[in-house]
């Protein structure tokens, strides 16, 4: 239920482009993202684009420290 | 035997296809086939009879192979049905460590296969067979009816003769030994699976189909006390590696940071959640080797451009017969031999 | 994207901080989804965690709770002529009372996989011939695309494609098991890409009324290994609440045009589970205005209930009452070869899991 990869968008036209993971090439809708751009990294579930993924923070690492001592929350 | 239907499933490689091929060899009931290796030895009256003075050691001995190619599509980055047929009967004969002799090939043509392309088929399968120096000496031609093939099947057998002193065979898998491979998994199932186009994917991964009878010879020169090959087609490295801690009795860890995965490969793995450790390469051999020896062979492998990427992925172990993990994290866990062809999925 | 979240000191370090705050007493963790399963068994996560530290495996596979009644309708249709039946790759060995989609592809019918529901819009136009049934399964990760493909037919006018909604709600299901089970689960790893959709707030009903903690993870072993801390870590000190460690992904509110297209084509509806039983609104179907795309309907077949298969235990086991080499069938008449339940079937099936990757001694 929870296989999602990340990937780059390299072209987009409307609601549908081409997403590169790895040197794949995968056709993917984006009518869930449809802000995203060429040059976002995606998730991609089953063909779609689920979520546009935050280069920034998921490249710093210090950010993991800070995930780990102070989580997102309401309690 | 007991299953009702062959299904897709039964080719696979697995579990499931050691049961069909275990059915088919229970019915035959001879020697030879119950060992189930990939090249099996002839016994020529009249050779016996003229070396009896040498141990059975001593004398060279002709070894024989079958295999059939039914792959789709015909023709893929990297290579195509012909030269496929003719790098994996050389790689059977390779594995018991055999200079292949020659090769036959049947050909069963579907009505309406445009002779065009049976033409790039046959000259892909010369050239490859000329690169190696192994002469095709005989084969046969049958058409089918339209519907009733997949363009083109082709069948080979193969003979070669392995050098006295050889003995290549998992009986002999000890504790201290090595597990080395010529370089990166998964290339040619994710070739094929990314050609076949039907997934929306678009990819270009090569196949690294290949003949590895001179990467054999090369081990066996710098240690022909190497106990054992196999090349890891269906299945991939991970059924073939389950087989012989089975057959070998020992334990065989891998370590999983030292396995070679291609990125692009690794890529359409992910997608699909796809197990690279359990697909097809057609260009691989899996050596194992001394422990001591382990060097001296790399380095002899990395002469040659197949092996230019060789590397140590595992070691044997005293234990039960099986294949264990070892992950980046100091954790491991045991592999078991998969149930057959893996499918795409989501979850 | 995701290589500083498999970085081998990091998981030291969490690892180091889970055993500081683990409180000493037995602590029993949920991982809801089958993917986290998965990943924990790959990455050999358990030997890393305090003895008493338990995850056990719930009831995040749409596959595994896709009851029998369903696949076997979706035989029955299989076999219909100039039917083409098309899912994902997980459905294909699920066995229903008799035989699964492998076996009757061999058979003669036409079984296809597919990657994205998507694709059945192409094969729809251009094989108008043939009648297509989706079978729709899948958590709320999968159920915009499927919605998606729906509203896309509807608008291209194509009258040969059809659907079986067996999509399952996760919320619904998290809330059935702590009405029933909640003393044996301290707190619930929450799947991270389902999360993705709902959001991270999503949760608060269950923290809230059950008073136990909710903790988005994402699938790395860092992601992993940090929700598990902090799941522990409010277990130690009596709190609950929800918390979301997958913040580069995960949001407070989820996707909202993903639930927009959710809610558009589907509603909840009452779902039976595998071996749980029907939970209220855990389930979707099409709302009226898409009805007319339902399978079942348009085909005239259909659900009859049938009896989970003798002494398969898989509704123990998607409760988290059992650990799968606790059933009597495990490893002997129950095997991937030869699966009896769905657990076994799937990939990311508990029993599968358990089968491909026991714990090393």
């Amino acid at each position: 239920m929870c296989l999602a990869v990340t990937g780059k968008i390299i072209t987009k036209e409307g609601l549908t482009g081409v997403v590169d993971m790895s040197g794949i090439r995968v056709n993917t809708g984006f009518h869930l993202v449809p802000e995203a751009k060429v040059g976002d990294y995606v998730l991609l579930h089953a063909g779609f684009a689920i979520q546009i993924i935050d280069e920034q923070e998921a490249l710093e690492t210090n950010a993991l420290l800070d995930e780990l001592l102070h989580p997102e929350e309401i309690r | 035997m007991s299953i009702e239907r062959v299904l897709l499933i039964h080719g696979g490689g697995g579990r499931m296809a050691r049961r069909l091929i275990e059915s088919i060899v229970s019915t035959f009931d001879n020697t030879a086939l119950s060992r189930m290796e990939d090249a099996s030895p002839i016994y020529i009256p009249e050779h016996e009879k003229k070396s009896a003075g040498d141990t059975a050691e001593q004398q060279p001995r002709i070894v024989m192979t079958t295999d059939s190619f039914v792959v789709t599509p015909l023709f893929f980055p990297g290579g195509d049905i012909g030269k496929l047929s003719v790098c994996g009967t050389v790689n059977d004969l390779a594995t018991a460590g055999a200079v292949p002799a020659a090769l036959s090939v049947g050909l069963i043509i579907e009505e309406g296969f445009p002779v065009r392309d049976l033409e790039r088929v046959l000259t892909s399968m010369k050239e490859t067979a000329d690169s190696v120096s192994v002469p095709l000496i005989t084969g046969d031609t049958k058409v089918v009816e339209k519907g009733r093939g997949d363009g083109v099947y082709i069948s080979t057998a193969g003979v070669g003769v392995v050098r006295p002193g050889i003995e290549l065979s998992p009986a002999r898998i000890e504790e201290g030994d090595t597990v080395l491979i010529n370089g990166s998994i998964g290339n040619h199932e994710a070739s094929i699976l990314s050609a076949r186009n039907e997934l929306s994917l678009g990819a270009k991964i090569e196949s690294d189909c290949a003949p590895l009878g001179d990467l054999m010879q090369t081990v066996l020169e710098a240690a022909p006390e190497a106990k054992c090959a196999r090349d890891p087609t269906r299945g991939g490295v991970t059924a073939v590696l389950c087989e012989l801690a089975e057959s070998a009795g020992c334990t065989i860890t891998l370590d999983e940071e030292a396995i070679p995965v291609n990125e692009d490969v690794q890529g359409l793995c992910d997608i699909l959640g796809l197990d690279p450790l359990q697909m097809a390469n057609e260009g691989k051999m899996i050596v194992i080797v001394p422990g001591r020896m382990a060097q001296i062979v790399l380095e002899a492998m990395k002469t040659l451009d197949v092996g230019r990427n060789s590397v140590k992925i595992g070691e044997v172990q005293k234990g039960p017969g099986r294949l264990v993990m070892k992950t980046p994290y100091g954790t491991s866990r045991i592999i078991t031999m998969p149930v057959g062809n893996q499918l795409p999925r989501i979850c | 994207m995701n290589e500083p979240y498999r970085d081998r000191e990091l998981v030291k370090t969490v690892t180091r901080k889970i055993h500081d705050v683990y409180p000493g007493d037995a602590v029993k963790i949920m991982e809801v989804c089958g993917t986290h399963t998965m990943a924990i068994a790959k990455y050999g996560l358990r030997s890393l965690l305090p003895d008493g530290l338990s995850l056990i495996s719930g009831p995040g596979c749409p596959v595994c709770v896709t009851p029998s009644s369903i696949i076997n309708a979706v035989l029955e249709l299989a076999v219909l002529p100039n039917v083409t039946v098309a899912t994902f790759g997980d459905m294909i060995r699920v066995p229903g009372s008799d035989k699964n989609l492998e076996q009757l592809k061999a058979e003669g019918a036409d079984v296809r996989i597919v990657y994205s529901a998507y694709e059945l819009i192409d094969m729809a136009s251009s094989e108008k011939d043939r009648e297509f049934v989706f079978v729709s399964v899948g958590f709320e990760t999968t159920t915009p695309g499927i919605a998606l493909a729906i509203l896309e037919a509807e608008k291209r006018g194509i009258k040969n494609l059809f659907f079986i909604a067996a999509n399952r709600l996760v919320i619904p299901a998290l809330e059935a098991l702590c009405i029933s089970e909640n003393t044996l689960i301290d707190g619930f790893l929450c799947p991270g890409h389902v999360s993705v959709i709902i959001g991270w707030d999503a949760y608060r009903p269950i923290a809230d009324r059950f008073h136990v903690p909710c903790v988005v993870g994402g699938f790395e072993p860092v992601d992993i290994l940090t929700a598990v801390y902090e799941i522990v870590r409010r277990v130690s000190k009596g709190e609950a609440g929800v918390a979301n460690t997958y913040k580069r992904a995960v949001s407070e509110k989820g996707n909202a045009r993903a639930l927009e297209v959710m809610d558009r084509v589907f509603e909840p509806a009452d779902a039976a589970w595998r071996g749980i039983g029907t939970i209220p609104k855990s389930g979707l179907k099409l709302r009226d205005e898409f009805a007319h795309l339902e399978a079942l309907s348009h085909f005239r077949v259909h659900l009859i209930e049938s009896p989970d298969p003798k002494g398969c235990r898989c509704g123990d086991v998607l409760k988290g009452v059992i650990i799968p080499p606790e059933c009597a069938l495990f490893g002997k008449r129950c095997t991937p070869e030869n699966p009896v339940g769905p657990c076994m079937v799937s990939s990311e099936g508990s029993c599968a899991a358990y089968y491909r990757y026991p714990k090393s001694e």
